[in-house]
């Protein structure tokens, strides 16, 4: 039995000898079609992405870095920093609230119109920001209800800096919540029960289990949020009045130069936005390779 | 602590998941929850746990209604089925967090804590791992380490979903002993869940079999594998057979013929024989008997299990023989069932 296994073997192994062919996996394709996609995937990032990235740099420093750094401290300049931070100080924050708030609604109880919720959530991404800015312009204008009641109480909304913070939560809430929520859903109430279990008050498993479950998560929303935050133009276009000096955000900042064919300032302070976009990306893909496996769970969905 | 429950009734949505369950369990027992996946035995524990409400009746901790007692408030340990650690904590940190999270007065210095972690850690016989993480322990470990969690906060009742049950055998066998010394030490009440008869009737003090959200049979292992009380007991604890039958004044008729058994409470009608496959004597000849002719043959360990048709090739039943009788292949064979029971039709 043994004797006709093995002879038969050898018999088999022989005949498929002499035409031996490279073995791929059968989803793999042919060195010529990867080839083809491979290049086509680098050229077209080489001629939408990073060359218009380096233009920026060239354009910036054109007339040399003492001319950049001049560019940069212009007050106006330093003003529009100055905002754009502030923005993102309040929003972000805010958002971060929000997104746990909403997040843990969505993942730990039942209710009804939690499908709408979700829905609901997700609208920034599906909205135009040009409508996103205009709805705080009906809102808080001149001839709706709240705004001239507001005025006469001293309080300014729109083409002010709280304009402009309404604004950019509007577009930038999805970011924390939709990250958070299939992660929590993803883990379950099981740990929260444990810690109930054991004795632990609602805040107290939240803060020593939940949150702790969630925070590469949180961690990873709140770059994407902040990022957006810093770079919305649309929104914050609409309510802002682009005021120098006062309600000019960076990117609004960017528009204003650019139309006053102030090259060298544009790209400058374009190089701070590029800058950031760059930093966050960095940050990004060390959180995806460091962990990955809390985020997936997030990009599962 | 005694727990008992009181004619509670438990609804998800409007769809019940326990009917009117009632069960008294004495302190420093330890009682298994045994039944088939949706009997409603996971509910009871969560309910005792005050992990869930019940819809309608009460739950009481010795003389005290807990029924609307927060889970905090009860006091209880639970091990959850896939133990739950908390993954960004050690070991100790794990074991520690009940203590930790006590209000003030009651909370032990964190010098206290950390000892407390390790004594227990000494019980469940992990000593020195103080400072590993969840992940970096194996599955046996992580239980070990989830009881230990739950016996931290000196609990009154300990209760634990499926202990064993995400464990391969070797290592589940193992823990059952284990968890047995452990009560017996602590004189812990301890109440846990399985779908497995054979942890249930080798571990517990009493064993409460339940199915569809009902109790069907509360004792001893040997009352719930000698006496069951009902057809589903019968089938699910232990191997058994069952054959239809006819009652008729009290003896047992299998088509036309009495087959020698009696049953004398049971009322005439259509009804069902329960025994066990290996609680038979085999007959030669066949006055008053079960004969049929093998269709089927397998061994099984140290005995051989053989189907039969009977009646007319009707009805098939198992039974074991030994392995070196002589009709284990093929032939007729002719035999009676020591212990047995006869369940009316309608109790199906």
């Amino acid at each position: 039995m043994a004797v006709e296994l093995m002879s038969g073997m050898s018999d088999s192994v022989a005949s498929a000898a002499p035409r031996t062919r490279s073995y791929r996996r059968a989803t793999t394709e042919g060195p010529l079609v990867r080839g083809i996609l491979i290049a086509l995937a680098l050229g077209f990032l080489a001629l939408f992405l990073v060359l218009p990235l380096i233009a920026v740099f060239i354009e910036a420093f054109r007339k040399g870095a003492g001319e950049f750094l001049f560019a940069l401290n212009e007050p106006d300049t330093l003003a529009a920093i100055r905002l754009t931070l502030t923005v993102a100080a309040i929003a972000v924050p805010l958002n971060l609230v929000f997104g746990i708030v909403a997040a843990w609604t969505i993942a730990k109880f039942e209710f009804k119109g939690k499908a709408f919720l979700t829905t609901l959530i997700d609208l920034p991404f599906s909205v135009s920001p040009v409508i996103s800015g205009l709805v705080y312009v009906l809102l808080f204008g001149a001839g709706s209800v709240l705004g001239p009641w507001l005025k006469s109480h001293g309080i300014e909304i729109l083409f002010a800096v709280p304009g402009i913070v309404l604004a950019t939560i509007f577009v930038t809430f999805p970011f924390v919540a939709r990250e958070l929520i299939p992660l929590m859903q993803d883990q379950g109430t099981g740990d929260e029960e444990a810690a109930l279990s054991l004795g632990a008050s609602g805040w107290q498993t939240f803060r020593y289990v939940t949150l702790p479950n969630v925070k590469w998560g949180l961690l990873y929303g709140v770059l994407l949020c902040n990022a957006r935050a810093m770079g919305e133009f649309g929104a914050v276009s609409v309510v802002s009045g682009h005021i120098r000096g006062l309600t000019n955000t960076m990117p609004l900042h960017v528009e204003i130069l650019y139309n006053e064919y102030n090259f060298v300032a544009a790209f400058a302070v374009s190089t701070l936005l590029a800058g950031l976009a760059l930093v966050t990306l960095v940050l990004k893909s060390i959180l995806e390779y460091r962990y990955g496996d809390e985020i997936a769970a997030a990009a599962r969905h | 602590m005694d727990v008992s429950i009181k004619s509670v009734r438990k609804e998800f949505d409007g769809y019940p998941a326990l009917h009117d369950v009632s069960l008294d369990i004495r302190s420093g027992e330890l009682i298994a929850l045994l039944g088939p996946s949706g009997s409603g035995k996971t509910t009871l524990l969560r309910l005792i746990a005050g992990l869930e409400r019940p819809t309608v009746g009460t739950v009481f901790f010795g003389d005290e209604d807990a029924s609307h007692r927060s889970v905090q408030e009860r006091n209880v340990g639970f091990v959850f089925q896939h133990y739950a650690l908390f993954r960004h904590m050690t070991v100790a940190d794990n074991i520690g967090f009940g203590l930790k999270v006590r209000p003030g007065a009651s909370r032990p210095p964190k010098s206290e804590i950390r000892h407390r972690a390790s004594e227990l850690l000494d019980l469940v016989q992990l000593s020195g791992l103080e400072n590993r993480y969840p992940s970096q322990l194996s599955g046996g470990q992580r239980q070990r380490v989830a009881l230990a969690r739950a016996l931290a906060i000196e609990p009154r009742v300990l209760l634990l979903d499926e202990p064993f049950g995400a464990l391969d055998a070797q290592v589940r066998r193992e823990l059952r002993r284990w968890l047995r010394e452990i009560h017996d030490r602590t004189g812990h009440t301890t109440v846990f869940v399985t779908h497995d008869q054979e942890e249930a009737l080798e571990l517990a003090d009493r064993v409460v079999v339940m199915s569809q959200g009902r109790v069907e049979q509360v004792g001893s292992a040997d009352d719930v594998y000698d006496r069951p009380n009902s057809p589903f007991v019968y089938g699910f604890i232990g191997d058994s057979s069952a054959l239809p039958v006819r009652v008729e004044n009290g003896q047992l008729w299998l088509q036309d013929r009495s087959i020698g058994i009696e049953a004398t409470s049971v009322p005439n009608g259509e009804a069902t024989l329960y025994f066990r496959p290996h609680d038979i004597e085999l007959l030669d000849g066949c006055g008053g008997c079960i004969a049929g002719t093998v269709a089927a043959s397998r061994r099984v360990a140290g005995t051989r299990r053989v189907e039969l048709e009977v009646g007319g090739a009707r009805e098939r039943v198992e039974i074991e023989l030994p392995v070196e009788h002589p009709a284990g292949a093929s032939g007729r064979i002719a035999f009676r069932p020591r212990r047995y029971r006869v369940f009316p039709a309608h109790a199906m």
